[in-house]
């Protein structure tokens, strides 16, 4: 037990776990922005909008996150070159974040869409009905439902997130937890079970919360129909 | 609102004119992405010949690409067959009626879902390697397989729990009547029928497995996404790589997903009118890579 | 009848994944172990250009001539060396475990791992070194303020620098090559651990001419021969290693797998005599 609790004093675990919160967050705010930009056009009239979020979110979706962050640091950042930041850690940072909002957003749009298909016909038909085109009804009418209907697969969206943003270690955001917990394994062999139950168990308190609210909200906030 | 062209009125000559329109705008647009994606990677070398000539040859095919898709589809397929046995085991046993049973299984499908797979992964693999249970070069491919099985595994379980929650009562009363036991009930009358209507979510989940043995990578696992990533290090064309392996994981799992959908389709033409509660599963479980 | 319809459902469940799953032999590499008295099973990296590299169905780099070369003094022609895979975490249970006769996989001589295993030699003396861009005015470690300077996640090569000198930007990758992809963008500007995995990365053929390696070392890394605990063939091993060095052939390896990276090991230590076995 003593030498279980040395463990802390060597390595700081909360850090790595604030690291993975961060990612998650901004990663999370990011998705959330450009999903809901792909949902509006994947319901607009507009057909090459239509297209054009069919396309992202089937290769988002059907590539591995592990491709796209060795991409976003071996392609991205590497070859082209591109920096995101003065600072080489915050630039691998956000190149990391860049990485988790692309892929996750395609499953925002899904959720969104999904959200969407719970909000009645006569919604819409009431919305024309009163002279509103299509940018003014989603806006007023449909996407506030929709994201009513869709609290809880977006809250599964975002717990996958918090997940995957372990992930992150492919990407060279070397101080998240993963790659943390498999040096602190290396170093401390003796130790193996305890330390992985301590990360598993972080993960446990971050995410099953995060399940009750959103399942809690998505009954409050569902749509009495 | 599954119609979706309710959103917006049948288009008059105005708002023609506007779709026409935007319709331009939005080809300009993606046109101009595209142009200046290809013209960055054209700036930096990246389409030269050189860069692609390698997957001319049988060579890279031969010793990095299909050993390596070989072995992401084996880890895959393993984890597939694991996921199936370990969701109906404890799917079930969430639907025991002995509460112990239903609290042990919910218990741990609930925590191995909320574990992130890589670090279960990093775990198996360590740990195994150090035990000297199994032979050392063989732990990356058992860590692969058992912490994609065990978190998929507990996804699975709660589609079997919500496929069964999903069926009309009268399935149980019925198989009550005629003297089964409620165990008896659930294993002959119930699952089945919600494996059935649970196809298409099950297939959807195939392709988070596949797409989760990537991950394999980090742990040493020679699966397809390392054997591009030696390829492109000793040929010097990482981007090109990177882009060949994306294309073939896209496109076995777009055909999965497309599997799922005309099941789905198909499945909701046979069971119509019968059980309208388990439709509308089909968004796939975004939860994990 | 009520058995089969539940095993028809679930039959229908799982042929989908027989789809994917078509792969479903087992594995071969594990097999070629036992048995085979007439081979010899090497441990070597596979992904570390320049010292054990898998080509694609050959072997090349400079632990893998030496490998080849003491096996053929001990008697085994090169077509009776299988290689294996040692990743440096898994080396000592390969050995513990019998599963490789020896490994020569940039496998530094420690007090801690002489008490797991035994070893061979050393048949080379590496140091800490910086690679970085043939242009650089990087001549070591404290040139480093300010700068980015990649290595593999967790090393302790890198720690070390960062905790000396905490001006310098760290990245970790997964591997090496990674590191040498990213200086080639021009956004890292040194990557560091022994200096000759830095001269087989500047050697390999895309990266010719472009990188060069500092020769500035500031350790010391005796690479032995693995061997099971207990082995017989540490004598062996070391007389042929002697007679590597002794004919040339030690010289002539290092130099076809550092070529063109202007590279030349650190002379005071190289090449070393082999140390007395354990007995």
């Amino acid at each position: 037990m003593e030498n279980y609790l040395t463990l802390f004093e060597t390595y700081d675990v909360p850090a790595a776990f604030w690291v993975n919160i961060q990612l998650s967050f901004w990663a999370a705010i990011w998705a959330l922005v450009l999903g809901t930009v792909l949902a509006l056009f994947r319901i607009s009239p507009i057909q090459s909008l239509q297209w054009f979020g069919a396309a992202y979110v089937n290769i988002f979706r059907n590539t591995p996150l592990t491709v796209i962050l060795a991409f976003g640091f071996l392609g991205l950042f590497s070859v082209m070159q591109i920096s995101l930041a003065e600072n080489l850690g915050s630039s691998l940072f956000r190149i990391a974040i860049l990485g988790l909002a692309l892929y996750h957003a395609a499953f925002v749009c899904e959720a969104i869409r999904s959200g969407v298909n719970t909000v009645p016909l006569g919604q819409a038909e009431a919305a024309r009905a009163i002279g509103l085109s299509f940018l003014p009804a989603a806006r007023l009418v449909i996407l506030p439902q929709a994201f009513r209907g869709a609290v809880a697969p977006l809250g599964n969206v975002l717990i996958a997130l918090i997940k995957n943003s372990t992930v992150a270690a492919a990407g060279s955001v070397a101080t998240e937890s993963s790659s943390l917990m498999k040096t602190m394994i290396e170093f401390r062999s003796d130790l193996v079970i305890p330390i992985f139950f301590t990360f598993a168990l972080g993960f446990v308190i971050l995410v099953i919360p995060i399940g009750l609210l959103t399942t809690w909200a998505s009954r409050k906030l569902a749509v009495a129909r | 609102m599954s119609a979706q062209q309710v959103l917006f009125d049948a288009p008059g000559p105005r708002a023609r004119r506007t779709i026409l329109i935007g319709n331009i705008v939005g080809v300009l647009v993606a046109l101009g992405v595209l142009a200046w994606v290809v013209s960055a990677l054209a700036d930096r070398g990246q389409l030269a010949g050189s860069m692609w000539s390698p997957f001319l040859e049988g060579r890279t095919w031969e010793f990095f690409i299909l050993p390596g898709l070989l072995n992401t589809l084996k880890a895959a397929g393993a984890s597939i067959v694991g996921a199936v046995l370990f969701g109906l085991v404890f799917g079930v046993g969430r639907l025991s009626h002995a509460a112990p049973i239903r609290w042990v299984a919910g218990t741990v499908v609930e925590f191995f879902r909320a574990v992130p797979v890589l670090l279960m992964m990093i775990f198996f693999w360590l740990a195994l390697g150090r035990s000297g249970v199994v032979q050392p070069q063989d732990a990356p491919f058992l860590a692969v397989v058992i912490a994609l099985t065990l978190y998929n595994g507990s996804v699975i379980a709660e589609l079997v729990r919500s496929g069964v929650h999903g069926l009309p009562k009268g399935q149980r009363e019925a198989g009550m009547a005629i003297g089964l036991t409620r165990t008896q009930s659930l294993r002959n009358v119930e699952v089945p029928q919600a494996l059935l209507a649970m196809l298409p979510a099950l297939v959807s989940q195939f392709v988070v497995i596949l797409k989760d043995s990537a991950l394999g990578f980090i742990i040493t696992y020679p699966e397809l996404l390392q054997g591009v990533r030696r390829l492109g290090v000793g040929e010097g064309n990482v981007i090109p790589s990177l882009l060949v392996a994306a294309a073939i994981f896209i496109a076995i799992n777009f055909a999965l997903s497309s599997l799922a959908t005309r099941l789905s389709g198909f499945l909701s033409f046979r069971t119509r009118g019968r059980r309208p509660a388990a439709r509308g599963s089909m968004t796939m479980d975004p939860a994990s890579t | 009848m009520h058995k089969t319809r539940y095993a028809a459902a679930a039959m229908a469940a799982v042929a989908a994944l027989t789809l994917s799953a078509c792969g479903g032999s087992d594995d071969s590499s594990a097999e070629g172990g036992e048995g085979g008295g007439e081979m010899i099973r090497v441990g070597i990296k596979f992904d570390q250009p320049g010292l054990g590299y898998d080509e694609g169905g050959s072997y090349s780099g400079f632990d893998v001539d030496v490998a080849k070369y003491v096996a053929n003094e001990l008697g085994y022609a090169e077509n009776q060396i299988e290689f294996v895979e040692a990743p440096s975490a898994n080396r000592e249970n390969l050995l513990s475990n019998n599963q490789v006769d020896m490994i020569f996989a940039t496998y530094s001589i420690t007090d801690t791992r002489k008490e797991t295993v035994d070893f061979a030699g050393p048949y080379f003396v590496a140091g800490q070194d910086l690679l970085v861009s043939a242009d650089s005015d990087i001549t070591g470690p404290e040139d480093l303020d300010g700068r980015n300077l990649c290595s593999v996640t967790g090393s302790t090569s890198a720690q070390k620098i960062k905790d000396q000198y905490p001006g310098v930007e760290l990245v970790e990758q997964p591997g090496y090559a990674e590191c040498v992809t990213a200086m080639g963008g021009g956004q890292i500007d040194a990557v560091t651990t022994d200096d000759i995995i830095l001269a087989g990365l500047a050697a390999q053929p895309v990266n010719a001419g472009k990188y060069k390696v500092v020769g500035n070392t500031f350790s010391e890394e005796n690479y032995g021969v693995g061997l099971p605990k207990g082995s017989d063939r540490c004598e062996d091993i070391n007389a042929a290693i002697t007679k590597m060095i002794d004919d040339g052939a030690w010289e002539e390896a290092i130099a076809r797998n550092t070529e063109g990276a202007d590279y030349t090991p650190n002379a005071d230590l190289n090449p070393p005599t082999p140390a007395p076995c354990a007995s």
